[in-house]
């Protein structure tokens, strides 16, 4: 039963670590963009799934060395191993309202978490009537939506395609 | 779990097998990659630019995760198996190989291959290795923006003036008969499909996919002229254009082997 709390206890600290990990590229952690998908200790040893939302991302890299070096930090850890997993992939609905709002405070335009799929709504004046502009942006997740009402051109976060 | 320890990497007789057939599909990503790469800074508008990057970038990318488990089953890394292979130990379609060409020739193959591409990750998603079936479903869902990119332009000049049409014509006719070669089987390909790893054998997947481009491609008054497939390339036996492609992308690796930055 010792063993259990301690663990668990662990586990947690883990996970707050977690929380201040964040993408390189976006101001939003590794836990709000949904991409941990377990978290096990045993004796030390952690292991970390990760599920990068797209697969060919170069941050993953600097996310899992990230993720490595902090929880390695913490006095109870022995090692830590980051594994990549598609086993379960990502999706929009893995990401939280709080990440989801992070985004949108820093401009980008950010998909419905569940269907049916809404028009792009642009971050800056609130308008739906927007143009995609294309497909591919400046990272792998992300499109250009154009707004024709504050004429401002928009990022979009963009999941893998479901379709 | 990786690929080496699931019950048919665990095979030996098959683990040489699956891993020849994961390099094809690897050569094929990192060869059309880096083709696509060569449009950053020179496609039609700053919109294609951006395009054409990032798709090379994803390409790039999905080759690295087949050469990692190529590389689990055979041995080596990534790196070494991207840079350190002599041109005859390519397995890529001579389709991917070819240089860019004109923008319709390279919205053509970019069709034709994208989907083949998708007929054979549809393939491997259905079969029963799940490190793999996992790794193929995540990469259609990344895919799809290929598809949709690709057929759109080809859409676009298709419809567009006699002279376009007339290029992408021309394009097509030059494309179609490497464009089948594709499919040529690998060497281990009567082995990986009698393993029940994939669904589908190559020559039923070639003809599930020139049923689709046709349709497509009949649409827009487009012809397919040459039905014979060419050399495609499956076996090592590759074009001049390859020897020049590689030797360009691995001056660096080969000027320093092994470094590290």
């Amino acid at each position: 039963m010792e063993m259990i709390r301690t663990e668990t206890a662990l586990e947690s600290r883990i996970w707050d670590v977690l929380h201040t990990v964040e993408d390189p590229e976006l101001p939003i952690s590794v836990t709000d963009l949904g991409m941990i998908d377990a978290v096990d200790v045993a004796d030390g040893h952690v292991r970390i799934t990760l599920v990068p939302t797209f697969s060919a991302c170069p941050a993953i890299e600097v996310m899992r060395e990230d993720i490595r070096r902090r929880v390695r930090e913490l006095p109870e850890v022995q090692d830590v191993q980051v594994d990549l997993s598609f086993a379960r992939p990502w999706t929009i609905a893995r990401m939280s309202e709080r990440g989801r709002q992070r985004l949108v405070a820093h401009g980008m335009a950010v998909p419905a978490a569940r269907p049916p799929a809404r028009p792009v709504a642009c971050p800056f004046c609130g308008s739906t009537n927007t143009t995609l502009e294309n497909s591919f942006g400046p990272t792998l997740c992300r499109a250009i939506y154009y707004c024709n009402d504050c004429r401002n051109p928009i990022e979009q976060f963009k999941p893998p395609h479901d379709s | 779990m990786s690929l080496a320890q699931s019950p048919l990497g665990r095979r030996d007789d098959l683990r040489a097998a699956f891993g020849g057939y994961l390099l094809a599909l690897a050569d094929d990503e990192l060869v059309l990659g880096h083709r696509h790469s060569e449009w950053t800074g020179f496609a039609p508008d700053i919109e294609s630019d951006v395009a054409l990057s990032s798709v090379a970038q994803e390409e790039i990318g999905h080759a690295r995760l087949f050469y990692e488990r190529a590389g689990d089953l055979l041995g080596g890394t990534p790196d070494d198996l991207a840079y350190g292979r002599a041109p005859d130990g390519f397995r890529n379609a001579v389709l991917v190989e070819r240089p860019n060409g004109d923008w319709g020739f390279t919205i053509v193959r970019m069709f034709l291959y994208d989907r083949a591409d998708a007929v054979r990750l549809d393939a491997l998603a259905g079969g029963p290795v799940e490190p793999l079936a996992d790794l193929a479903k995540t990469l259609r869902r990344e895919e799809k923006y290929h598809l949709l990119y690709g057929e759109q332009w080809l859409r676009r000049l298709a419809g567009a003036s006699d002279e376009a049409h007339a290029r992408i014509q021309g394009a097509l006719d030059a494309a179609w008969p490497e464009a089948v070669g594709v499919f040529e089987p690998v060497e281990e390909e009567r082995t990986v499909v009698e393993s029940g790893i994939m669904t589908l054998d190559a020559a039923a997947q070639a003809e599930r996919w020139r049923r689709e481009v046709t349709a497509v491609l009949e649409e827009l008054g487009l012809r397919v002229t040459e039905e014979r497939g060419g050399p495609g390339g499956r076996s090592g036996t590759h074009s001049e254009d390859l020897t020049v492609l590689l030797g360009d992308m691995t001056e660096v690796w080969r000027a320093e082997p092994g470094a590290t930055w």
